[in-house]
């Protein structure tokens, strides 16, 4: 096992240091430089354009800066934002609450519909519970997310009023940022109302996000439940006299759940590529759309720090998740 | 058509005639067949376009701004799904829309289905170093959120539809380098291949000839997925405006444009997303039956 897990692990290194190459060098191809975005049309002379270029450290050659880059990384400070002059990590910190947030409620979203659906769509195979089910789930696969998100604003914001467009607060509340996590930070405040609030400008970005996980979620409970109701012991547990609830919810769904879990896992890649859209549409104050509007300034630090933890925390699922699915079955971990 | 052109070859190892097998089972699935003939609806209304639409996509009647679709009131059957913000007809820019978005997916899935096979066969074939090479730097693309890399690569190359597309090709290339690969590794421990192998087959007919045709199954099915996600994340960059530029009758770059509208003209947003989920929902239906039709686990 702990052979397994050394050389599972290994392999994130390379990546690591893969992704931090590619970040780096990817980002200064994009045309124009940070200065010359903000200078924009208003012209600037070429000594102050060089002498802005120095103070950031944009004339050295590439690869001086990439090593410096490299090292200040590894004793964690990922630089500077050039427009805010805020630190990268700060600012991600502060924002990343929000995107995890929305996450995981879209998450919890997707788990608590697609699971019972699932289920419910394997025990009832054939039905026409099962081809509903199965056919909103693949619609809802196949949703431009945008598009879903621009038809819930013009039903429930714009005909029926009900929630708010875009925001994680009404402007009315003011809350201390004590967690970042608003629906936390609204209960602890003594505002009243601030958390109904909360709730209203949440629920329309976590539907948005959580619709494409949750098809992939009832589609791969049902396949997987379906493939665990053909076995033995399933027909054996029945043949003892078990009620159907307790075969289909004890001994089939427990040994279902291994591949429903290694695809919730995989989804955290999903999640955040959803979450860059979600937010732009909902201007939720997340990474994601913090990340866009640095690629729109060239904020050189910010893209490449942001891209680094954004893709260090996918890797750290991913590892988890297989080393989790090691541990669960051992097939895996004995394997080439 | 082209897929199960080679589905025939693919299953030709198969006792009796595999193509009539594989076209019983693909009709038996009702959704896979809806889907498969929407898709054929889609290519004759993208080839015959010009003769369908009932104006031109990009000319502007400024008499007609934000008319409603025609059962709505003050609606008309002269624009039957209503005019944009600058009066242009919606039915018509979204019959020519088909023709981009089954041109995004083909080129798409057509550009990294061919890198992706390569890169899976080489890595598959010379293992060692190549694997590692390859499969590392697979890695780390499906390590960054593919719409983060899809908008650095298309800030890079400058908007617009062709580097768009270009975009989304890469980002979606190493799903199909790691099909290619586990299918080939799969492949080669097999009996055919080692006596091919031994009767003195080079290199490369043992990749192409030998080996790939009988990797076939599972990269079509996954080609034709492949459409829904290129046709989808080519709409997603429309709509965040790096895609096709406007005027072009692309349906995310119409939705992009129809935002600021949300409030007063509920057409202009409807449509074009409803065109884009439709399409989207058949080649899913259409991959799901083939999937099933393919794959003989399943075949009951």
């Amino acid at each position: 096992m702990l052979r397994f897990i050394l050389s599972r692990s290994a392999l994130v290194i390379p990546t690591f240091l893969g992704v931090t190459f590619l970040s780096f060098f990817l980002i200064r191809l994009v045309p124009g430089d940070p200065i010359e975005v903000r200078v924009g049309e208003r012209g600037i002379s070429p000594e102050r354009l060089a002498q802005l270029r120095h103070e950031l450290g944009l004339d050295r050659p590439l690869w001086v800066q990439f090593f410096d880059y490299i090292g200040d990384v590894l004793s964690g400070n990922l630089g500077v934002s050039v427009v805010t002059k805020t630190p990268v990590l700060q600012e991600f910190l502060a924002l990343f609450p929000a995107t995890i947030e929305l996450s995981v409620c879209a998450m919890l979203f997707a788990v608590v519909l697609g699971l019972p659906a699932g289920v419910i769509a394997a025990v009832r195979r054939g039905t026409t519970v099962d081809h509903t089910v199965m056919g909103v789930s693949l619609t809802g696969y196949s949703m431009p997310i945008f598009w879903w998100a621009l038809l819930l604003i013009l039903l429930f914001s714009v005909n029926l009023g009900w929630t708010p467009v875009s925001g994680r607060l009404s402007v009315m509340y003011w809350v201390e940022p004590v967690t970042g996590f608003m629906l936390i930070d609204t209960l602890l405040s003594d505002e009243p109302g601030a958390f109904a609030s909360a709730v209203r400008h949440l629920v329309l970005p976590t539907v948005v996000l959580g619709t494409i996980p949750l098809a992939v979620v009832a589609r791969m409970t049902r396949s997987s439940m379906l493939e665990v109701l053909g076995e033995d012991y399933i027909r054996t547990a029945r043949a003892k006299g078990l009620s159907g609830i307790r075969v289909v919810g004890l001994h089939a769904l427990r040994n279902a759940l291994i591949p429903v879990v290694t695809v919730i896992g995989l989804q955290v890649g999903v999640l955040l590529a959803g979450a860059i859209l979600t937010e732009t549409i909902f201007s939720w104050p997340g990474v994601g759309k913090w990340l866009i509007e640095s690629i729109n300034r060239r904020d050189y630090p910010v893209l490449q720090g942001g891209i680094l933890l954004i893709a260090t925390l996918v890797m750290a699922v991913n590892l988890i998740v297989d080393l989790l699915y090691g541990a669960l079955n051992p097939r895996i971990r004995h394997g080439r | 058509m082209a897929a199960i052109d080679t589905t025939q070859s693919a299953d030709a190892s198969a006792p009796e005639s595999p193509f009539r097998v594989f076209v019983h089972h693909f009709a038996q699935n009702r959704g896979a067949l809806a889907g498969f003939f929407v898709i054929v609806a889609l290519v004759l209304i993208a080839i015959f376009a010009d003769w369908i639409a009932p104006h031109s996509p990009i000319v502007q009647f400024r008499d007609n701004v934000l008319q409603p679709p025609f059962w709505a009131e003050g609606g008309s059957m002269r624009f039957p799904l209503g005019t944009d913000d600058i009066g242009r007809d919606i039915l018509s820019r979204l019959i020519h829309g088909a023709r981009l978005s089954l041109a995004i997916g083909t080129f798409v899935v057509t550009l990294s289905l061919a890198a992706g096979i390569l890169l899976g066969l080489l890595a598959g074939f010379f293992r060692g170093w190549v694997d590692i090479a390859v499969m590392r730097l697979m890695d780390i693309m499906l390590a960054l959120p593919s719409l983060l890399l899809a908008v650095v690569i298309v800030a890079i190359l400058g908007p617009g539809l062709a580097n768009a597309m270009a975009a989304v090709a890469i980002v979606v290339l190493p799903h199909y380098a790691r099909l290619t690969r586990a299918a080939v590794i799969s492949e080669l421990t097999k009996d055919y291949v080692v006596a091919s192998r031994v009767s003195g087959a080079g290199v490369l007919r043992l990749m192409f000839v030998t080996v790939l045709p009988n990797c076939m199954a599972p990269l079509i099915v996954q080609a034709t997925l492949g459409f829904s996600t290129a046709i989808l994340d080519a709409a997603a960059l429309g709509f965040l405006g790096l895609g096709a530029q406007p005027p072009t009758p692309e349906w995310g770059t119409m939705l992009a444009s129809a935002r600021e509208f949300v409030q007063r003209a509920w057409w202009v947003v409807t449509f074009p997303g409803l065109a884009i989920l439709i399409t989207v929902l058949a080649f899913n239906l259409m991959g799901d039956g083939l999937r099933d039709a393919l794959d003989p686990k399943l075949k009951r």
